[in-house]
């Protein structure tokens, strides 16, 4: 009798982003947590090489604890400043130049709101912003809406990742248009990552099994009642979407089919 | 340090007795030379702060050498949590 090792048959290649390999599918953001220990705790159960940052103005009346450089170290994780809260092209620039000038790297994650109650994106200044930042050698990975077309502007624009939403950012309603994330991973050719909506596991799994390369969230794990725990449980989910997403799943059927030999039975 | 309101148009020389400046939008009046001063007075590590100076991007290693003149804007930067 032989062993065998059970071992997917073509070993999944890692993430690439802009040339460089990313383990996990999985990037989180840094904000909204109770304190900086459950971050740093929830970081490691998520088991991720890259987490987002803000830039913001120095407290100048607090003391220093609040720069997240005194948590992370980047030499240990990748930290990708965002232009969060940016309404203009021009607003998301000057955001981004100042994280780079922060002298860790030359990435940025692109994000232009253009409406307070829903935080959808300005798809117009986001194309804007990512033609001046690319021509200044930024490695963009722009948030967008589930818009094939602007997904496909962003890529011509330069893009090294184009990153859909699931839903609104903080809403945790999942993955609303599965269809159009699909379309969109497929006509692309840079790395597609879904950012914003994911609320729990589950909507982690559905996402990954639509295809795309990773999945970019921040409050379902800072604001799970667990943060750790939830970390681990993301962690968990986008690998077993990849996979089930790799294996293929059996097709939809609207009757049943049963499972056990329909011959054989008793006379 | 002490805030003003005082932004009278008298010229200060930079390095002289004081000038007034704005730093992350409040007006404050300095008493040092440098923007490296400016940092080591309000108890900021340089190098892991961005110093934006009338709009533009200062080098972090012109902080030494930048002198802080009478109606200077500064925003002074750093990584907090976001998603």
């Amino acid at each position: 009798m032989t062993t065998t090792t059970i071992a997917p048959a073509v070993e999944d290649r890692p993430l690439e982003i802009a040339g460089r390999t990313f383990r996990s599918r999985l990037i989180l953001g840094t904000g909204k947590y109770r304190d900086n220990e459950t971050m740093v705790r929830a970081i490691e159960a998520a088991d991720v090489e890259m987490v987002t940052v803000a830039v913001r103005r120095v407290n100048l009346d607090r003391t220093q604890e609040e720069g997240i450089l005194y948590h992370l170290d980047p030499a240990r994780i990748f930290l990708l400043p965002n232009t969060a809260g940016c309404y203009t092209a021009e607003d998301a620039i000057r955001y981004a130049r100042l994280g780079r000038a922060a002298g860790l790297n030359d990435w940025v994650k692109l994000e232009v709101i253009g409406d307070q109650r829903t935080l959808l994106p300005d798809v117009a200044a986001t194309i804007e912003a990512a033609k001046v930042l690319v021509a200044e050698g930024f490695k963009v990975m722009a948030y967008t809406n589930d818009d094939l077309i602007t997904a496909l502007r962003l890529e011509d624009a330069g893009c090294v990742a184009v990153m859909p939403l699931a839903s609104p950012i903080g809403s945790g309603l999942g993955l609303v248009n599965p269809y159009f994330i699909r379309e969109i991973k497929s006509r692309l050719s840079c790395p597609v990552l879904v950012d914003a909506g994911v609320g729990t596991a589950s909507d982690a799994c559905v996402t990954m099994e639509q295809g795309v390369d990773g999945i970019l969230l921040n409050t379902a794990v800072a604001e799970a009642a667990d943060p750790v725990a939830m970390a681990r449980a993301m962690r968990l989910a986008v690998e077993a979407g990849r996979l089930a997403y790799r294996a293929g799943r059996m097709p939809r059927r609207e009757i049943a089919v049963p499972s056990s030999p329909i011959g054989g039975m008793l006379g | 340090m002490l805030k003003t309101n005082s932004g009278s148009g008298t010229k200060v020389e930079a390095g002289g007795p004081q000038a007034s400046i704005m730093v992350n939008g409040e007006p404050r009046v300095f008493a040092g030379t440098t923007v490296a001063d400016l940092l080591r007075d309000l108890g900021l590590h340089p190098r892991l702060i961005v110093v934006e100076h009338n709009r533009s991007i200062l080098d972090r290693e012109h902080f030494e050498t930048t002198a802080v003149r009478n109606g200077d804007v500064f925003e002074l930067v750093h990584f907090v949590g976001g998603g």
